[in-house]
């Protein structure tokens, strides 16, 4: 386990690496003054020369790249030009708001995609696994944002349940969380229902039964079991995309995270802050990544390393 | 091949989805012709009227038809879904076919770049290539084949990989085939089942991508009537004139649902191995 653990590591530092030089690049492959570009369009002249110093602007690539990881090793993600914050600090509560709605919606996903996922592989065709397998397709093909419309509409317009944006409470959690994990339990639904269909053709699921054990366990203690396997790997990936569509549900509903922040960014020319938002994203998947890794040898032997 | 066309046509999600992608192509291409307004035609006195007669899906806050925007929309999704895999493939294909062939570092090095990138999500890969040639429709497009070459150059590693190993390639190497001509006239054909289905599928992601990249502003700009922009100005008229949002969002749905059906279809029948 050890020398899986530290083999992934090997692997993802590289891969952060590599990351920091696509993100580098962003502002030097945008056609114009780099440093104009990083302190926006109506700094003074004595502010862009200043940035263009601490940044090294004049000197070449390899320098000014080894400037640029010097910041981020010290946390120094440079100065929003909007807000004239520094970006980590803004970035730091964004993080923790997407992480949060990232999380609930990983937990719909997984509870209704898994549900849905067996109870459509135990009632194999049959009215109810057409039924989970259609809605597990529409899950997967209904564009996120859109979900977030229908979902305001219905519960915030029409039955006025539940609040149709902002943050606070649980209730402001449930609309984005749901609308963002329909598309995981989609994916989760499908690939619950392949994997178990396959272990329950299996030859120890066969004994199991023969053995005269109730059906219920044979699904639960010796199918679901190996079945899990593969759902956690789906999961994982699932997750890091899952970060992707929250961009457009904190969009919808008004959520104060890293997502909308990227967008604003985007939007107001603040390359600092894009370049900051899209690092902290990527890193993100990256470590996500890493843990289902782990997690995946965690769970099955066979993946660890001799 | 007819017995591949027969299984094609008794399996009923790829019946539903090719009838779906069919009559979106024709509504797509005869745009023109069937949209019954100018898509663009602004007529303030008539904005926001919910759906009627004249009007199926209503007229948005300028007073245009939002069903010939809808019609219009499909012929740019077309569009989209065409470029952007064609791009894709542009830079997939290539990029797969070398590493399974010539192996060793070259095929370790691409394969872990492919690995990472494929961990990414398509959006935030877009977004990258959007941060830096700007917004548009254009740029979208090249965002979104960006983002899907690993996907390809994935598939295709795999699938040339498999056909590498038979005994036809060794026997045209007997007969003195050049590599290239080996690569391009043997292998490359019998890899095209599994890339055919993995292209209607990301044909849907290629939509589905770009009414993302359109809803946030940084695809395809007003007044173009692509589905995701139509929608991010549908989204400030929720409460009032709810259709405007309803109508484009159901079209993308049915849209990638029968292509996603349809993509299924086809790996269930021309792929098997690879069917879930």
């Amino acid at each position: 386990m050890l020398k899986l653990i530290v083999g992934r590591f090997l692997v993802g530092v590289p891969t952060l690496l590599a990351v920091s030089v696509c993100v580098f690049g962003i502002v030097r492959l945008i056609p114009g003054d780099p440093a104009r570009l990083l302190a926006g369009d109506f700094a003074t002249e004595q502010i862009v020369d200043e940035l263009r110093q601490r940044w090294r602007l004049n000197d070449p690539l390899p320098v000014q790249y080894a400037a640029y990881l010097g910041g981020l090793v010290r946390g120094d993600l440079g100065r929003s030009i909007t807000t004239s914050t520094p970006v980590l600090t803004e970035l730091t509560e964004r993080f923790l708001r997407t992480l949060e709605l990232a999380v609930a919606a990983i937990a719909v996903a997984a509870f209704v995609g898994i549900a849905a996922g067996i109870v459509s592989a135990i009632r194999r065709a049959t009215l109810v696994d057409y039924l989970a397998t259609a809605l597990a397709l529409t899950g997967i093909s209904t564009p996120i944002f859109w979900s977030g419309l229908i979902l305001i509409l219905l519960f915030s317009v029409t039955l006025e349940w539940l609040p149709a944006g902002g943050t606070g409470t649980l209730r402001h959690l449930v609309l984005p969380a749901v609308s963002l994990g329909l598309f995981g339990a989609g994916v989760l639904a499908r690939q619950t229902r392949s994997g178990l269909l396959e272990v329950l053709g299996q030859d120890f699921v066969r004994t199991a039964r023969a053995k005269g054990l109730p059906e219920r366990l044979v699904v639960i203690k010796h199918a679901l079991k190996n079945a899990m396997i593969p759902v956690v790997t789906v999961l994982g990936d699932q997750f890091g995309r899952l970060l992707g569509g929250a961009i457009l549900t904190e969009t919808v509903f008004s959520w104060p995270g890293m997502g909308r922040y990227l967008i604003d960014a985007i939007s107001q020319r603040d390359y600092p802050a894009v370049q900051g938002a899209i690092l902290v994203f990527a890193g993100a998947v990256v470590l996500i990544n890493l843990l289902v890794d782990l997690s995946y040898g965690a769970l099955d032997p066979r993946v660890r390393p001799e | 091949m007819s017995q591949t066309w027969r299984r094609l046509v008794r399996h009923g999600g790829a019946r539903f989805g090719a009838t779906v992608a069919l009559t979106f192509a024709v509504v797509a291409l005869l745009a023109p012709w069937v949209a019954p307004y100018d898509p663009e035609a602004i007529a303030l006195g008539s904005n926001l009227i919910g759906p009627s007669w004249h009007h199926p899906f209503g007229t948005d806050s300028l007073g245009r038809d939002v069903l010939s925007r809808t019609i219009w929309g499909a012929r740019i999704s077309l569009t989209i879904g065409f470029v952007s895999v064609g791009l894709a493939m542009l830079g997939g294909v290539p990029l797969g076919t070398v590493s399974a062939w010539v192996g060793g570092w070259t095929d370790r090095t691409l394969m872990r770049a492919v690995d990472v990138l494929v961990s990414f999500p398509t959006i935030l890969l877009a977004i990258v290539v959007i941060t830096i040639f700007g917004p548009g429709l254009g740029h979208a497009m090249l965002a979104i084949g960006v983002a899907q070459v690993p996907l390809y150059a994935r598939l295709t590693r795999a699938a040339v990989l498999r056909v590498k190993a038979q005994n036809f390639v060794e026997s045209a190497r007997a007969s003195g085939a050049g590599e290239w001509r080996i690569v391009l006239r043997h292998v490359l054909p019998n890899c095209l089942p599994p890339l055919l289905v993995q292209s209607t599928l990301l044909f849907a992601t290629a939509i589905l991508s770009a009414a993302y990249l359109g809803f946030l502003g940084l695809g395809a700009q007003p007044p173009t009537p692509e589905w995701g922009t139509m929608l991010a100005k549908a989204r400030d008229f929720l409460r009032t004139a709810p259709h405007i949002s309803i109508f484009p969002g159901l079209t993308i749905l049915v849209t990638v649902l029968g292509l996603n059906l349809l993509g299924d279809g086809l790996r269930d029948v021309l792929d098997p191995q690879t069917a879930t």
